[in-house]
């Protein structure tokens, strides 16, 4: 063994350095051991008590000592020879930026943030969720196994706090050009999409990019959203938002088929949206293939294409019928069982549920309407002993009248077909009648009158008649049908603050660090969460945070 | 119970505290408490038996200065007997370096919150090479501490007496800004106290010879300032102290064998666990075998907002925490997630002036798994060594969860 060393007058370092020269030196190939330090008595005892104290060594406080002891001479100066180069040496490890490991760091990190993206395990996704929305975010939940009661709860507290709360279980969403969780890249464009369906939301965009147009946003709701419980409460959201989102010009509305009530309180926000309103539910039969602002795809591929139709088209503006003051609810009187049933799917779709004798829910008593209700008054109940209300309008007439003295009751819907063998003037006995209502009562009186221009009637005297005393006519159900919606569905388009929509996306993701390297290779600012279970998983001690927190 | 309410009422105390160093006396004349036969430590209580190397050596040599033991052996005899009465510096409101032994003649710095009006106090720094803290007792030990005694202390007494006190929170502020951290680095630190002793000393001095010695102790020791800031720090964390409901930490100590904690809402009760040895850098001949567990009651500086929280303010001293300037820069960061607020006084340049991340909530602890890091100086686990390196450490983190239970049960959750 021997001891080399090297003594550079006057040369100061940090000590830290030469700690770390120190260490370097010790590493080298029979190298047993290294002191580099400056030359102070203190420094010099340290080095004598280790055995590393040449003799005869001159040293003053600034003077850089450095002593090698090594297997060979050879090795003892090869590893003096390599001071400059250790000295010298640039670390070359990259700076690695700071990953907070809670929300709240993050989001003091990147203030700008409006969203989060969470993608931890079911169990604790529904707390950061929560965390999130208190914090004023906006959240993207792609966890599953979040409780009903959870969602419900979540949903809630956003619309509390005016937040989307998209998910739990979403998997897909694109806002403002970037692609949250699994996203196709598509260009930006005009339509706007709110789906119930990863992959429908993302084969409705590809589509829509594929045929030369692109996306606004495209936001997910979570599988569950348009299930009873948690009642569309994001969806409805969602289409508040895009009604209001200028760069928004048509909207496509994608789920697997809902709850009826579901259906009927969001069509009603779509009703009200002032844009051209795609409605593709998968497996549920459209009702028309328009009403009003609706337009209704049998397929994702019909929705996509629709959806690129509209795009540039006018919305016609609808009449909205005053209806009397107290007045609630729909009546239909009809002669005929197949308009009676079309009318009944178009206006229950969007309106809620109409009492009938054709289908559920059925009336207990036709001969008492009940809510809305919608009679078909050729079944056999009604005909037996009498002639067919498409000669004989004595049975209609009196109904009529039986449901305008009801001041519930605001609107008539009738059908009067035309036509050989049908009555020769129908106009002549139910015009007076509606004229009565009108006066009387104020009721709204829609018709939908089915004829040719040859029929012996004469179609254009008939709407004559009828408008005279003031009905409103329609040739097609699903137009007279939207008039007698605008009439229920309300009129007031909900106002949603949906700048946040243009602003360059920031983001904080936690849970999958693929989201995170997704964001920023899309250009979003983000910052991703080390996240890990509270407290290490210690169930005790979580149950104790959590009393803490409330 | 509004946890958050307390623990803005704790951490806002903590900051607004104003610690002025007002003077020196013999500690058996200030300290409370302080008795001839009661030697003060570092850290959580312990008894003799279970004191590591240099906690016994440095007892030794405190009964050795005192004149208690003519002698090791009779020291030692003493300390088993039960004849020599143990306490933590943190009961009688003191604080000390690694061992942190405080003796009833020591000269002690006398540290005084003009806000709250609570009082601090700390022994005198020794410099470096073999020292008392690191357990030292030969007589050369002992002769400086009697030069300490007897030149250092008196002088530092009277020079202070011309003045209304050091503003040592302002000191602190200011060293910050100069690439100090409060704890391992505190060479700036240090300098400012020179600077602000040197016309004092000037004034009273009567030897010439006695100054100059004087001025170069102080100046040729870059830890001088060390113990006047852990007193302020401790007149911080005191003042914090007490607040029912919060979680807010205001001790934090290691006697060499165990760690020990409190918390504001707490009491006076000790949370403990096993000290760890710190991971660092060693000085020529040392390697981590050599280290003894983590130890003194520096810590305090953290519990206050500075030392490894601040950690982004001194880039020289990165090594430490494995490397470049960004790291140094995430070291704080990371303790913004687990502490109360961000400091009034103390900024950090490279942070955009963000305040230090200030008092530690034991329920982010718990909940992120993230502990407070700490920058320490490492001690030989053999008595009179002295440093053997510089690292960090962090507290064992059962401490923060038993306090936490000890939460729940106090308080009915």
């Amino acid at each position: 063994m021997t001891t080399s060393h090297e003594i550079r007058p006057g040369a100061y370092y940090d000590s830290v350095v030469l700690m770390q020269l120190q260490r370097a030196l010790a590493g080298l190939p029979d190298v047993m051991d290294a002191g580099v330090v400056m030359g102070t008595a203190a420094n010099l005892e340290l080095l004598a008590q280790n055995n590393l104290l040449p003799k005869h060594i001159q040293a003053a406080p600034e003077d850089l000592v450095i002593v090698v002891q090594a297997a060979t001479d050879e090795a003892a100066e090869a590893a003096l020879g390599q001071v400059d180069e250790l000295l010298s040496r640039r670390r070359s490890v990259a700076a690695s930026e700071f990953r907070p490991k809670s929300l709240q760091s993050a989001a003091e990190m990147l203030p700008e943030a409006d969203w989060v993206l969470i993608s931890v395990p079911g169990r604790y996704a529904a707390g950061v969720a929560r965390e999130a929305l208190e914090l004023g975010k906006h959240v993207f939940l792609y966890s599953d196994n979040v409780s009903l009661d959870d969602e419900v709860e979540l949903k809630a507290r956003a619309d509390e706090l005016d937040l989307l709360m998209m998910g739990p279980d979403c998997g897909t969403a694109i806002v403002g050009g970037i692609g949250f969780g699994f996203a196709n890249r598509v260009r930006r464009g005009r339509i706007g999409l709110v789906g119930a369906s990863g992959t429908g939301l993302q084969y409705v965009t590809s589509r829509i990019h594929q045929m030369g147009e692109g996306i606004s946003q495209a936001l997910g709701t979570g599988s569950r959203d348009l299930n009873g419980s948690v009642a569309g409460a994001m969806a409805s959201r969602g289409l508040d938002l895009l009604a209001n989102d200028p760069e928004t010009e048509v909207i496509v509305l994608v789920s697997k088929p809902p709850d009826a009530a579901v259906t009927a309180r969001l069509l009603q926000r779509a009703w009200v949206a002032g844009k051209p309103i795609v409605v593709s539910f998968i497996g549920y039969p459209p009702p028309a293939r328009q009403l009003g602002n609706l337009h209704f795809a049998r397929s994702l591929i019909e929705a996509a294409e629709t959806a690129v139709g509209l795009v540039g088209a006018e919305v016609a503006e609808l009449g909205v019928p005053e209806l009397r003051a107290g007045a609630r609810y729909l009546r239909g009187l009809f002669s005929g069982g197949t308009l009676a049933a079309e009318a009944l799917a178009g206006f229950q779709t969007v309106v809620g549920p109409v009492y009938s004798n054709i289908s559920e829910p059925r009336l207990r008593d036709p001969l008492i309407s009940k809510e809305h209700s919608l009679l078909d008054l050729g079944e056999d109940v009604f005909t037996v002993g009498r002639l067919h209300p498409m000669i004989d309008n004595d049975l209609r007439i009196r109904r009529l009248r039986q449901e305008v003295a009801d001041p519930e009751v605001g609107l008539i819907l009738l059908d009067i077909v035309l036509g050989e063998g049908a009555h020769p003037d129908p106009a002549s006995e139910l015009a007076p009648a509606i004229a009565e209502a009108r006066a009387e009562h104020n009721v709204e009186v829609v018709v939908i009158l089915v004829g040719t221009d040859e029929d012996p009637q004469g179609l254009e005297e008939q709407r004559q008649q009828l408008e005279q005393a003031g009905a409103v006519v329609f040739a097609e159900t699903s137009a007279a049908v939207a008039h007698a919606i605008s009439a229920f569905a309300g009129s007031e388009r909900k106002t949603a603050e949906a700048d946040f929509l243009s602003r360059p996306v920031a983001a904080i993701n936690v849970g999958l660090e693929s989201f995170y390297d997704s964001l920023r290779e899309q250009g979003a600012k983000a910052v991703h969460v080390d996240w890990k279970p509270p407290a290490g998983g210690d169930e005790r001690l979580q149950a104790i945070l959590q009393k803490m927190k409330s | 119970m509004d946890i958050d309410a307390s623990n803005q009422t704790a951490v806002e105390r903590m900051m607004a505290a104003r610690p002025m160093l007002t003077g020196l006396a013999p500690a058996r004349e200030v300290i409370p408490g302080m008795e001839d036969n009661l030697v003060l430590h570092a850290g959580p209580p312990i008894e003799w038996e279970r004191m590591s190397g240099p906690l016994r050596g440095a007892v030794v040599g405190a009964l050795l200065f005192e004149g208690l033991a003519k002698d090791e052996k009779s020291a030692a005899g003493m300390a088993e007997a039960g004849e020599v009465n143990f306490a933590p510096c943190h009961h009688h409101n003191a604080v000390g370096p690694m061992a942190g032994v405080i003796s009833a003649s020591m000269e002690v710095y006398i540290l005084e919150n003009s806000t709250h009006g609570n009082r601090a106090y700390s022994n005198l720094n020794e410099g470096y090479g073999k020292v008392l803290r690191y357990g030292a007792y030969s007589e050369e030990v002992l002769d400086k501490l009697r030069w300490m005694n007897g030149s250092l202390g008196p002088l530092l007494r009277e020079a202070l007496e011309l003045s209304d006190g050091l503003d040592i929170r302002a000191l602190l502020a200011e060293a910050l800004h100069m690439g100090d951290e409060g704890h391992n680095r505190n060479k700036a630190g240090s300098l400012l106290y020179l600077k602000l002793l040197s016309p004092l000393i000037a004034k009273v001095a009567r030897d010439e010879a006695v100054e100059a010695e004087v001025l170069q102790f102080l100046g040729d020791n870059a830890l001088s300032v060390l113990n006047p800031v852990m007193a302020a720090c401790k007149a911080m964390a005191d003042a914090a102290h007490g607040v029912e409901g919060s979680t807010m930490v205001t001790a934090m100590a290691r006697n060499g064998t165990d760690f020990g904690m409190r918390v504001s809402g707490l009491g006076d009760d000790w949370f403990t666990a096993p000290a760890e040895i710190p991971e660092g850098l060693y000085f020529p001949g040392f390697t981590s075998e050599d280290a003894n567990p983590d130890i003194g009651d520096s810590t305090i500086t953290e519990t206050a907002g500075i030392g490894g929280f601040a950690m982004a303010a001194a880039p020289a001293i990165v090594a430490f925490v494995s490397g470049t300037p960004q790291d140094a820069l995430n070291a704080t960061l990371e303790m913004y997630e687990i502490t109360v607020a961000e400091h009034e006084h103390f900024t950090i340049p490279p942070l955009d002036f963000r305040g230090t991340p200030t008092g530690i909530d034991i329920r982010k602890v718990v909940e992120l798994g993230i502990t407070p890091r700490i920058n320490t100086g490492i001690a030989h686990k053999e008595p009179g060594v002295g440093q053997v390196g510089a690292g960090l450490v962090r507290p064992p983190k059962e401490i923060f969860e038993q306090a936490l239970v000890a939460y729940a049960e106090r308080y009915e959750l």
